[in-house]
């Protein structure tokens, strides 16, 4: 899949009622429709009932913390350098 | 799954998820002592050495030394193409497996396999490169996967041997990159080793019962093994005294075991799982050392995992040719999706 | 006269020879998220056609189980309709497969859902929804592939054209089963023809409408998806796994 032609998306998911959606990882997709179902495919294999939010990588804006970012080689401005990544929801074992 | 066959876990079992287990709450505790009131400052190297040596993870946009980086992205992405090229010899059984169950939990596992692939693949892009250059590395072969992968599934027993042996193997590797420093990869290990936690089982499970079934199936197991068993211990890679990479690797905590303390753990744990499946390790020198606490085995042939390295081994060519072809043949495929995805965009801007 | 039997066997059937046709998409899909997506549906028919075939075969009572019904029968004995064990093509030949099967599976289970006999009402219940799933997917990429680049829409239309004809055998009444398949036409060429505008796609005028799959007269790849699926399972006759 080529990147120009397909970005990157942000997936959160809430794993149950109660709970606020959480970033579990990325994944690249042409459209939202296309990442929403790639997202449910990817990210939701063990689990049922879950609500899914996909955001383009493009759209967040991250804080930079310190002066750090001064010394970034070029690869820090490009969109996949997001903060986090694959948070294990709470409690679901044996995903 | 992954092998350390290339310059780059613990007991099975329940003894698996537990060391995962630990590993993700030594992560969040880690994360709850932060850092508070260690600001990077002027000095980004000695700040990236006290995080490493705090226990502590290195994130995406924190300063890291350029080698590194590139030890991560090497290792992440290798670990990556080993999960999607390592969905082919089991692929290779999926039409044919012998009962719907078998045949609905191979698939499962295959695509189990894709998608750790595709986490792995995202966790090398936090440290600045692209999926596509990462998938023409491996197209152009200038990146390697296990060689493991090379090697051919000729019965359904090796499906088995591959889920016991090659997961087990990769398992014992894995489960201490769930320590890793770098913190996305940390976490993209701690889910796929509890994916991983069905597949060994698996695979065990299907060895258990054809060891236990009509004389041919208990052959068929037997030769599995005997084919898969020092391919296996070479998933470990060269022994410590010709591993170039390991020192580095370990002061960055990227890696915390050395290739023979691994392959030497998991020889310790096959022996008793090879007992109660009733099959024989093909090793006549295999026996108990008390003094050393552990096995002396047979070493496998490095001079065949630096061949199969190299390009030599049965299946290289055949599963490079597959994924480029499956490359190839999809490429009018995602024109179509990016074409489509470009259109509707130009009609929001038209309407807005 | 279709008895609950051949009638469970024909869904059965229909599940399990789509599943098999989908596993081979396995390592090749156009993208490895797709190959996530068809392993997916895969299992989805797979898992429906477990659950067909043991019903069917405490039906019959007989006797056979879910595996004596897949791997000890010949292609003759086979009920799946003809649509299902077309090889895959390219992706959108299969693709313009499972718009069709889905879009005939979701009214069919869905009716079956309803239906008095109390475990095929609940087989209808769990497949319904993944079936709307799959008409979902199909309907995605067919609006992609059609609406997309000018080869993809040729070869999205070229595969409509030479699936289409196989669509007819599904809706062959059958007034004495528990879902009569003529009774679901109306809803599934509503769906189709959504589908096919929007991806400016066109249905094709042709006459032919080969049938026989529900007689167990197939086509002849049957055999030789048959050949492959079952060579392990006869290999060793009585053997567990």
């Amino acid at each position: 899949m080529s990147t120009e032609h397909t970005p990157l998306w942000e997936v959160f998911v809430r794993a149950r009622r109660g709970l606020s959606h959480t970033h579990v990882g990325s994944l690249h997709a042409p459209d939202a429709e296309l990442a929403l179902r790639n997202a449910r495919d990817l990210y939701t294999r063990r689990q049922e009932g879950v609500s899914i939010w996909v955001v383009p990588a493009s759209a967040i804006t991250a804080s930079s913390p310190d002066e750090k970012d001064a010394f970034f080689d070029p690869a820090a401005d490009k969109v996949y350098r997001h903060p986090t990544f694959y948070e294990v929801p709470d409690g679901v074992a044996h995903l | 799954m992954y092998g350390n066959d290339f310059p780059a876990g613990d007991a099975p079992g329940g003894g698996l998820l537990d060391e995962v287990e630990a590993a993700e709450a030594a992560l969040r505790e880690a994360a709850e002592r932060g850092r508070r009131g260690a600001t990077a400052g002027e000095d980004l190297a000695a700040y990236f050495a006290e995080v490493i040596d705090a226990d502590q993870k290195i994130e995406p946009r924190d300063w890291m030394p350029e080698a590194y980086r590139k030890t991560l992205i090497r290792q992440i992405a290798q670990h990556a193409h080993s999960e999607i090229i390592g969905m082919q010899p089991e692929g290779n059984w999926i039409s044919r497996a012998p009962s719907l169950k078998r045949k609905a939990i191979l698939l499962a596992k295959v695509q189990d396999e894709a998608g750790h692939g595709l986490y792995l693949y995202a966790a090398a892009e936090t440290l600045g490169v692209s999926r596509d250059e990462l998938v023409d590395l491996l197209l152009s072969g200038r990146q390697k996967y296990s060689s493991i992968f090379n090697y051919p599934t000729l019965t359904w027993a090796d499906v088995g041997a591959i889920g016991w042996l090659v997961d087990g193997a990769a398992i014992v590797n894995q489960v201490p990159l769930c320590r890793c420093s770098y913190g996305p990869y940390a976490r993209a290990m701690i889910r796929v080793c509890k994916e991983e936690s069905f597949h060994q089982r698996q695979g065990y499970e299907i060895l258990h019962t054809l060891a236990h079934g009509t004389p041919a199936q208990k052959a068929m197991a037997q030769d599995a093994v005997d084919r898969w068993w020092y391919p296996s211990l070479a998933m470990f890679g060269p022994p410590d005294s010709d591993s170039t990479h390991s020192a580095q690797s370990m002061a960055w905590k990227i890696k915390r075991f050395s290739n023979d303390e691994l392959r030497q753990r998991f020889v310790d744990m096959c022996v008793q799982q090879a007992e109660v499946l009733g099959l024989t390790i093909p090793d006549p020198a295999l026996r108990w050392n008390d003094e050393r606490q552990a096995y002396d085995y047979t070493q496998p042939d490095y001079d065949e995992l630096m061949r199969v390295i190299k390009g030599e081994g049965p299946c290289n060519r055949q599963r490079m040719e597959h994924r480029r072809r499956a490359h190839a043949e999809g490429a009018w495929v995602r024109e179509a999706a990016a074409a489509y995805a470009a259109k509707q965009r130009n009609k929001e801007k038209v309407a807005a | 006269m279709t008895g609950p039997f051949d009638f469970t066997l024909r869904l059965g059937d229909d599940a399990l020879i789509a599943a098999q046709r989908l596993g081979e998409w396995s390592t090749r899909a156009p993208e490895m998220e797709e190959d996530i997506a068809l392993a997916n549906i895969a299992l989805d028919q797979l898992g429906a056609a477990r659950l067909l075939l043991t019903y069917a075969g405490e039906l019959e009572g007989a006797g056979r189980d879910e595996d004596a019904l897949a791997y000890l029968r010949d292609d003759r004995e086979f009920r799946n309709c003809l649509l299902v064990e077309l090889p895959n093509g390219d992706f959108a030949v299969t693709m313009a497969k499972l718009l069709f099967l889905s879009a005939y599976q979701v009214p069919l289970y869905t009716a079956l859902a309803g239906c008095a006999d109390e475990r095929l009402a609940a087989i209808g219940a769990k497949a319904r929804k993944e079936s709307a799933y799959h008409l979902d997917h199909a309907s995605l990429w067919v609006r992609r592939l059609g609406d997309g680049t000018e080869e993809s829409h040729r070869r999205m239309q070229a595969a409509v054209d030479e699936v289409w004809p196989y669509t007819h055998e599904l809706f062959t009444p059958d007034p004495a089963a528990p879902v009569d398949p003529a009774t679901l036409r109306a809803d599934f060429d509503a769906t189709v023809t959504a589908v096919l505008d929007e991806a400016t796609l066109t249905l094709p005028q042709t006459s032919w409408t080969p049938a026989g799959g529900r007689d167990g007269v197939h086509t002849e790849h049957l055999s030789y998806l048959l050949a492959e699926m079952q060579v392990l399972h006869r290999a060793h006759p009585g053997a567990r796994w």
